[in-house]
């Protein structure tokens, strides 16, 4: 039955995408662990390492289009789920470092040895644990996201105002987070990290596993994503996006949709920030910044709202802009930013992926110009 | 609550909205198997009973009773449409990014939870009750056709087969001939007959020949309170409904 269910959603052509991230997933590392630096396909680490931070953002953008294009929920604070799931991997990482950290506590991370703390706080219990970590990169994001949702969808708060209050939850968080007596770590945030698992995070074939973990769940998120919305329940889902009054009085609660694909969509995001971590080394509150959410929310937007393919690679395409003209041109890149929302609103109202069924129609209609 | 044998019972309804009484303690009786006209001027609170009725607006005071057991003061639009009341809008509305059988599928009585949902697959009963539907509304050739193409009288005839799907004890229809021309006006009259062969029915409508057209008892509302009821011939005999609708 889970399998039947798992496959529903798959059509041919997100078979095939789905085949593709995984190709990518497997190639990269093999082609940096057994290729000779020097080679012509060698793959160098730091461009595994880019390639394995899109792969997280990617999943970023699926999670935002769960619930955005397919459900109508505008989320402007999903930057916050994909913090917290990377704080829970952050303070796994802290209690691994031991007694290696500057003060060398075998308990305390740096950042409380500084701030005089004597004991542990009581949530970081558990954490030294990886699979406590893990099941934690999940609940933690759903919690929050069921919560909210739970009060937001009751209230029957929707559009704009479900926006600004997501957005306003991942402020306040941020300046939470902020504080030194939250007990993790501040403005400075978590790094310095040594080992996940028992390896070193700095060593090549870690990051070649972490990339490839990135590409699979990636993957998984696709097949998961695609299941929900191929579902009947999926049907349902679009329906609440386009006419919700409509669905209440065909007898639909429209709360439990809702609230299912913004929790699914949380846990999604939380994943990808778990994933994240490890590979850029670094976790602070500047990862729940409003501006994150809102890029998120971008990249979605030019690959293609509403699609499976589209905000992964919407958020390719973005990312790798950004790379280039952040270290090409630095003052540009907001404004290229700007540029790119205005020229996706106007021109591409259905993303890159909707280009190629814009092309399609526009010579269909050509054709039959011609003919008549 | 009270008991009653009516389908549909509303005593003393009253609905404020900033201080201007929308519903001004309304009664109103709906029989099992009946059809009813609703008539009156703008503002006279037609569309406000049937959000009343359905759940929309909740009333300030008085009672608001269905099939003689449910208190519809009390319960929210989703759980009212399972109780068996269906809602036909003024401007159809159909899900335009669903075809046409999924339109259809969606409206099936039955299944509604999210959970259920998730791993639900088409039944035989389902599959055939689509079928039989979708002669009824003569759109078997147009099922995988999107909403969104279809043309305005095929959504009229679409969402009627959703109502069917949904398969309601009471049928509420607002204003379902504005906007169309006379010939489409008739064929909606012989529509609605041919439902409320099966269905209680009651049809909110400006249009006084569609009204005579329907040839059913008719109440004629004003100022949120009912003002007159009877065969339409009566009720334009009424002194009182004649200076309502021609100013005073």
């Amino acid at each position: 039955m889970i399998t039947r269910f798992l496959w529903q959603g798959m059509d041919r052509n997100l078979r095939l995408f789905v085949l593709l991230v995984l190709a990518v997933g497997i190639a990269l590392p093999l082609l940096n662990q057994l290729t000779p630096p020097g080679s012509a396909f060698h793959v160098p680490a730091w461009l595994m390492q880019l390639m394995g931070k899109y792969l997280c953002y990617a999943l970023l953008a699926l999670a935002v289009d769960l619930v955005w294009g397919f459900c109508g929920i505008l989320s402007l604070g999903h930057g916050a789920f994909f913090a917290l799931g990377g704080y829970c991997m952050g303070m796994y990482l802290m209690r691994q470092i031991g007694s290696r950290g500057v003060y060398g506590n075998p308990l305390l991370p740096d950042f409380m040895v500084f701030l005089n703390y004597k004991e542990l706080p009581w949530f970081w219990y558990g954490f030294n644990h990886f699979w406590f970590a893990m099941i934690m990169v999940v609940v933690v994001p759903s919690l929050l996201a069921l919560a909210l949702g739970w009060f937001a969808f009751r209230s029957r708060v929707t559009g704009v105002y479900l926006s600004i209050i997501t957005q306003a939850m991942t402020f306040a968080l941020m300046l939470a987070f902020f504080r030194n007596d939250m007990g993790l770590g501040g403005n400075n945030g978590m790094t310095d990290f040594k080992e996940i698992l028992g390896f070193s995070v700095q060593a090549d074939g870690t990051r070649a596993a972490l990339y490839f973990a990135s590409a699979l769940a990636l993957a998984l998120g696709l097949i998961v994503s695609a299941a929900v919305v191929g579902s009947r329940f999926g049907k349902a889902l679009t329906a609440v996006r386009d006419a919700e009054s409509r669905m209440r009085f065909l007898g639909y609660r429209v709360e439990g949709y809702k609230l299912f694909v913004f929790v699914l969509s949380a846990a999604m995001a939380g994943i990808a920030g778990a994933l994240y971590v490890p590979q850029v080394g670094i976790i602070n509150p500047s990862e729940f910044s409003p501006a994150n959410s809102i890029e998120a929310v971008l990249w979605v937007a030019v690959g293609g709202r509403g699609t499976l393919i589209g905000p992964v690679i919407g958020a390719f395409i973005v990312n790798f802009g950004k790379t280039w003209l952040t270290g090409a041109l630095p003052e540009v890149w907001l404004f290229a930013l700007g540029a790119l929302f205005i020229v996706v609103t106007l021109l591409l109202p259905k993303g890159v992926v909707g280009l190629w069924g814009q092309i399609k129609a526009r010579s269909q209609v050509r054709k039959a110009r011609a003919l008549a | 609550m009270r008991s009653t044998s009516a389908l549909l019972y509303l005593s003393g309804v009253t609905v404020s909205f900033d201080g201007f009484k929308a519903l001004n303690n309304l009664s109103l009786l709906v029989e099992p198997g009946e059809m009813r006209a609703i008539i009156g001027p703008n503002g006279a609170g037609k569309t406000t009973m049937m959000d009343v009725v359905t759940g929309k607006t909740r009333p300030d005071s008085g009672e608001v009773v269905f099939d003689g057991r449910a208190d519809l003061t009390k319960l929210d639009e989703a759980s009212i449409a399972t109780l068996g009341i269906g809602r036909k809008f003024q401007k159809p509305t159909v899900f335009e990014n669903h075809t046409v059988r999924d339109n259809l599928l969606l409206a099936l009585a039955g299944l509604r939870k999210w959970h259920r949902l998730l791993l639900a697959q088409p039944t035989k009963a389902e599959t055939d009750r689509l079928a039989e539907i979708l002669a009824i509304i003569r759109m078997e050739e147009r099922q995988h056709m999107l909403g969104a193409r279809l043309s305005h009288g095929q959504k009229q005839w679409l969402e009627i087969g959703m109502l069917l799907a949904q398969d309601p004890k009471l049928l509420l229809v607002d204003e379902p001939v504005a906007g169309m021309t006379d010939v489409e006006t008739e064929t909606t009259a012989q529509v609605l007959r041919e439902i409320n062969r099966t269905h209680s029915v009651v049809v909110v409508e400006h249009d006084m020949s569609f009204v005579r057209a329907l040839g059913v008892k008719v109440t004629v509302l004003h100022e949120g309170s009912m003002l007159a009821e009877g065969t339409l011939d009566q009720v334009s005999a009424d002194q009182r409904v004649v200076e309502v609708y021609l100013g005073r």
